[in-house]
C-alpha cells in the first residue's frame, strides 16, 4: 500500500449494535464516524420498555450508553444522515454522507424543547408506532442524543402554507433555520461496520389479523411503547380505540414468521421471549387481566430464557394456547380472535380487548441501498450475509467491511451486542496490524 | 363448536376447586405429555392424562367430569415420578373424581360386583376401589 | 433383632401365605417380626386430597400403635407401607396436620416412628449376604422376573428405598437365593391395582403387558412383594389365553415364599393352594 491505511472506522447505524462497536473502537483510541438516519441514536432499543429476561428498564441501561456515545471524544456522530456513496477499498474508503436539513441550527439550539411545545401541528409518531403523537418539529424522545429537534418538512405548516413559524418565534436562541439545506460530508476511513438493524414485517400483508382495520390490533413495538414509562400513555396499558384498560389481551406470535408459503420462512427468534415479557408486564400492570399467548412452539433457548417463559405461565398465570390464530375481527366493541388449541383439539374464541401481534423481523428499509453501495451480499430475504456463516459471522466477502447485529438476521440484544463487539474486535485487529506494519517500516 | 375462552372461564369455580382440592398448580403444566406417554392405563382412557390437565387449564371442567379417564387412573404415580414440573397429576385426578362423586353420585355400585368375585378380592383392592369410586 | 410388625388386612387373609413365609423366614434369619398387639386397616389408599384428614386417621392409629412398641415399624404389604409411610411423612412435615390427627385419635403420636418395608429391612438390617449364607436349598437355574409394582417406588421422594426407575433390591435378594433374575423393562409398571374392581378389562390388559414382557425375557416365574399385584397378575391369567391366543400362564409368587423355600423351611402353610396359577410344579422341578 502506497499510503498508510487509515485507522478510522465508519459505522452505519447507531442502534445498540452500532453504539457498542463505536464505543469499543473509540475506547481503544481510534476515531469512529457513526452515521444514523434518525435524528437521534439508540435505535430499536430506545423504543423498548424492559428487556428480557432480567426486566431491566431498557431506557435506564441504554441512556448511559447513548450519553457516552454522544460525548465521546473519538466518536464523530452524524445523525439525520445517510451514506450516499462509498469508494475505495480496505484501508482507504472514501465515504460521502448526506446530512439532511433539520431546519434547526444544532450549533445554536440548546435542546430546551420550547419549539416542540409551541408547534401547533400534531403528527402520528413512527417512533410511538402509530399510537402516540409528535409535533412537526420533534425529537424522538426527551432522552434523545443529540437532544436537538428536526422539522419534518412534509408535516410543517410553514412549508405547506408559507406561514406559521411558531417555532421560530418562540426559539430563545434563534436556532430555527428554514433555509437550511442538506449538507454533504466527505469522510475517509479504513474500515466499515454495517449495523443497520431491522424492521417489522408489514402487517397489512396479514389481512386476516385485522391490523390497520381494527384499532385495538397493534404490533409488539407499539405494545412496548404502551408499557414504556416514556411512552404515550406514560406506561399505562390502554387500548387505542377508547383508552380503556384492556382486561383480556391476546398475544399472537409468528405473525409472518415461520410461514414459507405466504410470508417469511424463518423464525424471528426474539418474539417468544418478548411476548412472554409483554404478557408478564401486562399482568404486572393489570392484575385482574387475563393474557393469552397463541404460539406454534416456544423458543426460549437463551440463558435464563426458558425459566422466564415458565414464570410467565406459572407465576403470572398467562394462558399459553398452542395454535395459530386464523382470524381477528371486530364485533360489538370486542376484538374477536379465532384460534385453536391443538393440545386439547378444541377450536377457541377470545373476545379480546386488545390484540398484540408479533410480526416477523425483516431487514431495515434501505439496507438494500447500503448493500449496493458497499457491494455486499444479501440473502433472499435481504439480510446481509457473512463471509462464512460458521467461523466468520461478522466478516463479509468485502475486505474491511464487517457486520453487526440484526442487519444479519433476527437477533436479540445480548447476541447483537456480542456481535458488535466481535465486529469491533475485527476492526481493532486490522488497525493493530497496520500499526505494527507502519512501526516496522 | 368454538370454545369461548375468557378470564371467567379459565378461572371458574370448578377450576379453583380442583386446584384447592389437589393442591396443584394447574398452569405449572406446560403440556409436554410425558404423563400420557408413560401412563400404563392410557390405552383404556378416552382422554389422555395430559389432555385432562389441558381441558382444566382452559376451564373446560365439564368435559373432564364426563370423561372416563379419571376413573382409569390407578394412582400409580408414574406420571408424578417423572413430571418435569412436579405436577402431581394423580392428585388432580382424585380432585376430579371427588367433584364427580359429589355431583353425580357413586361410580361403583357394590351390588354390581358378582358375589364370587367380591369374595376373592384382596381387601386392599376392595377398600381401595371403594375409596376411589364412592363418595 | 426384634421389630414391630404390621401385616395388614390382606396378609391376614388372602395373602396369608406371604405372611407365614415372611415370618418364618425372618425367624430363621434371626429377625423376629413382632405383630402389633392391636392394629387396624390402614385404609388401603393414601388420600390424595389436601384436606382429606379423615382418611389419615386409620394410618395414624397404626403409627400410634407402633410408637408404643418402639421406633421402627416393619410393613409387609406394599400398599400399607405406602399409605403408612406417606402418612408419617405428612405428619412429620405438617405440624397442623399432626395436631389435628392427634385430636382425632385422642392420643399423641409424636412422629418418631420409622416406617420400613420388609424387603428394605432384609437388605439393610439382615443383609443379603447373611441371607445367602443361610440358604440351604439354592434356587439354582430358576429364572425369575422381579416385579416391584408401584408402592415401594413412587412417589420416589416419599417412599423409595431403591432406584425408582431401575429397582434392584428384589433382584439382589433373588440372586442371593441362587435364582437368576432376568433383565426386563416392566419391573415397575402398574398392574392396574384397584381398577380391578371396576374395570376388569383394563387390568387384564395391564397384567398381560407385564406378564408377557417377563416371559419374553425368559422368566419362569414372576416374583413380587405386593399382594395386590400378585392377585391381579395371578388371577388375570385364568382367561388371558382367550384374549391373547397361545398365552401360557406363569406362576406369580411372593418373594417370601421363595425365601422360605431357599432357607429350607417347612412350606406347608405358604398358601400354595391360594394361587390361581399353580406354583408347585415349578418348585418341584427345582428338586
Amino acid at each position: 500500500m502506497a499510503i498508510a491505511p487509515i485507522q478510522r472506522v465508519l459505522i452505519i447505524g447507531a442502534g445498540i449494535a452500532g453504539m457498542q462497536a463505536a464505543l469499543d473502537i473509540a475506547n481503544a483510541g481510534y476515531e469512529v464516524v457513526l452515521v444514523e438516519r434518525e435524528p437521534s441514536i439508540g435505535g430499536r432499543m430506545a423504543q423498548l420498555s424492559e428487556t428480557f429476561p432480567t426486566l431491566d428498564c431498557a431506557q435506564c441501561i441504554l441512556t448511559p450508553r447513548t450519553v457516552e456515545v454522544g460525548h465521546h471524544e473519538h466518536i464523530r456522530l452524524r445523525t439525520y444522515s445517510e451514506v450516499e456513496a462509498v469508494e475505495g477499498q480496505l484501508g482507504d474508503f472514501r465515504v460521502r454522507i448526506r446530512r439532511r436539513a433539520a431546519y434547526v441550527n444544532w450549533e445554536v439550539c440548546t435542546g430546551c424543547g420550547l419549539c416542540q411545545e409551541k408547534c401547533p401541528k400534531k403528527v402520528i409518531s413512527d417512533f410511538e408506532r402509530g399510537i402516540g403523537p409528535r409535533k412537526a418539529i420533534y425529537t424522538l424522545s426527551p432522552q434523545a442524543v443529540p437532544n436537538k429537534p428536526v422539522i419534518d418538512r412534509q408535516s410543517c405548516i410553514y412549508f405547506e402554507r408559507g406561514k406559521c413559524r411558531a417555532c421560530e418565534k418562540f426559539c430563545p436562541t434563534g436556532a430555527i433555520d428554514f433555509e437550511q439545506e442538506d449538507a454533504i460530508i466527505e469522510e475517509r476511513v479504513g474500515a466499515i461496520i454495517v449495523a443497520t438493524g431491522y424492521d417489522l414485517y408489514p402487517l397489512s400483508l396479514l389481512g386476516e389479523y385485522g391490523y390497520g382495520e381494527v384499532p385495538d390490533v397493534i404490533d409488539s413495538l407499539a405494545f412496548e411503547r404502551l408499557l414504556s414509562a416514556s411512552g404515550p400513555t406514560a406506561g399505562q396499558v390502554r387500548r387505542p380505540s377508547d383508552g380503556a384498560e384492556p382486561k383480556e389481551v391476546v398475544f399472537i406470535q409468528c405473525a409472518g414468521s415461520r410461514d414459507p408459503e405466504l410470508h417469511k420462512p424463518y423464525c424471528s427468534k426474539i418474539c417468544c421471549m418478548y411476548t412472554a415479557k409483554h404478557a408478564m408486564l401486562y399482568k404486572h400492570k393489570v392484575h385482574d387481566g387475563q393474557a393469552y399467548v397463541f404460539y406454534i412452539d416456544i423458543r426460549s433457548a437463551g440463558k435464563r430464557y426458558e425459566e422466564f417463559v415458565q414464570r410467565a405461565m406459572e407465576e403470572e398465570r398467562v394462558l399459553y394456547v398452542r395454535g395459530k390464530v386464523s382470524r381477528v375481527f371486530r364485533e360489538n366493541g370486542k376484538v374477536m380472535v379465532w384460534g385453536t388449541d391443538t393440545l386439547s383439539g378444541q377450536n377457541v374464541e377470545v373476545a379480546a380487548d386488545l390484540v398484540v401481534l408479533a410480526p416477523a423481523m425483516v431487514p431495515k428499509a434501505g439496507s438494500d441501498v447500503v448493500a449496493e453501495l458497499l457491494d455486499l451480499a444479501t440473502d433472499e430475504h435481504g439480510w446481509f450475509t457473512a463471509a462464512e456463516a460458521n467461523l466468520q459471522p461478522v466478516e463479509t466477502k468485502r475486505a474491511g467491511v464487517f457486520l453487526a447485529g440484526a442487519a444479519v438476521g433476527p437477533m436479540d440484544i445480548p447476541e447483537t451486542v456480542a456481535q458488535a463487539s466481535g465486529a469491533a474486535a475485527q476492526v481493532l485487529s486490522l488497525f493493530a496490524q497496520w500499526a505494527e506494519r507502519n512501526g516496522n517500516a | 363448536m368454538r370454545v369461548k375462552l375468557s378470564a371467567m372461564r379459565v378461572r371458574n369455580d370448578l377450576v379453583r376447586r380442583i386446584e384447592e382440592l389437589s393442591g396443584q398448580d394447574l398452569l405449572a403444566c406446560y403440556q409436554c405429555g410425558k404423563c400420557s406417554a408413560g401412563c400404563p392405563a392410557a390405552f383404556a382412557m378416552d382422554l389422555l392424562p395430559s389432555q385432562v390437565i389441558r381441558l382444566v387449564q382452559l376451564g373446560l371442567v365439564e368435559e373432564v367430569l364426563n370423561a372416563k379417564t379419571p376413573w382409569f387412573c390407578a394412582a400409580c404415580q408414574t406420571c408424578y415420578a417423572r413430571c418435569p414440573k412436579g405436577v402431581d397429576l394423580s392428585r388432580i385426578m382424585e380432585a376430579i373424581r371427588e367433584i364427580a362423586l359429589q355431583e353425580r353420585g357413586d361410580y361403583l355400585v357394590i351390588e354390581e360386583i358378582p358375589a364370587e368375585e367380591l369374595a376373592e378380592f384382596p381387601q386392599l383392592a376392595f377398600i381401595g376401589g371403594f375409596r376411589k369410586y364412592t363418595a | 433383632m426384634r421389630i414391630a410388625y404390621f401385616p395388614g388386612c390382606t396378609l391376614n387373609t388372602t395373602a396369608k401365605g406371604f405372611d407365614n413365609a415372611l415370618r418364618a423366614s425372618f425367624a430363621a434369619l434371626g429377625a423376629e417380626l413382632v405383630e402389633l398387639p392391636e392394629w387396624n386397616c390402614c385404609g388401603a389408599t393414601f388420600p390424595l386430597l389436601v384436606d382429606n384428614m379423615l382418611d389419615l386417621v386409620a394410618p395414624t392409629r397404626v403409627l400410634l400403635a407402633a410408637q408404643r412398641q418402639g421406633d421402627r415399624l416393619a410393613v409387609a404389604c406394599t400398599m400399607c407401607y405406602n399409605v403408612i409411610r406417606r402418612t408419617n411423612n405428612r405428619l412429620r412435615s405438617d405440624a397442623d396436620a399432626l395436631e389435628k390427627l392427634n385430636y382425632f385419635i385422642e392420643a399423641e403420636y409424636r412422629g418418631g416412628v420409622e416406617v420400613l418395608d420388609v424387603l428394605q429391612i432384609l437388605r439393610d438390617d439382615v443383609g443379603f449376604e447373611a441371607v445367602q449364607a443361610a440358604v440351604k436349598k439354592p434356587l439354582t437355574g430358576l429364572k425369575v422376573a422381579a416385579y416391584y409394582g408401584c408402592m415401594v417406588l413412587r412417589p420416589p421422594t416419599e417412599v423409595a428405598y431403591d432406584d425408582p426407575e431401575n429397582p434392584h433390591a428384589l433382584d439382589d435378594l433373588l440372586r442371593a437365593l441362587g435364582a437368576e433374575p432376568v433383565e426386563w423393562p416392566h419391573k415397575a409398571e402398574c398392574c392396574g391395582a384397584y381398577l380391578a374392581v371396576k374395570s376388569k378389562e383394563a387390568t387384564a390388559e395391564m397384567s398381560y403387558r407385564i406378564l408377557s414382557s417377563a416371559q419374553r425375557a425368559g422368566a419362569q416365574a414372576v416374583v413380587t412383594n405386593c399382594p395386590l399385584c400378585q392377585f391381579n397378575l395371578d388371577k388375570q391369567q385364568l382367561d388371558m389365553g382367550r384374549r391373547h391366543g397361545g398365552y401360557q400362564p406363569v406362576p406369580v409368587l411372593y418373594f417370601s415364599q421363595l425365601l422360605g423355600v431357599a432357607l429350607g423351611l417347612d412350606t406347608a402353610d405358604f398358601g400354595w393352594e391360594r394361587h390361581y396359577v399353580d406354583v408347585r410344579p415349578l418348585l418341584e422341578s427345582l428338586g
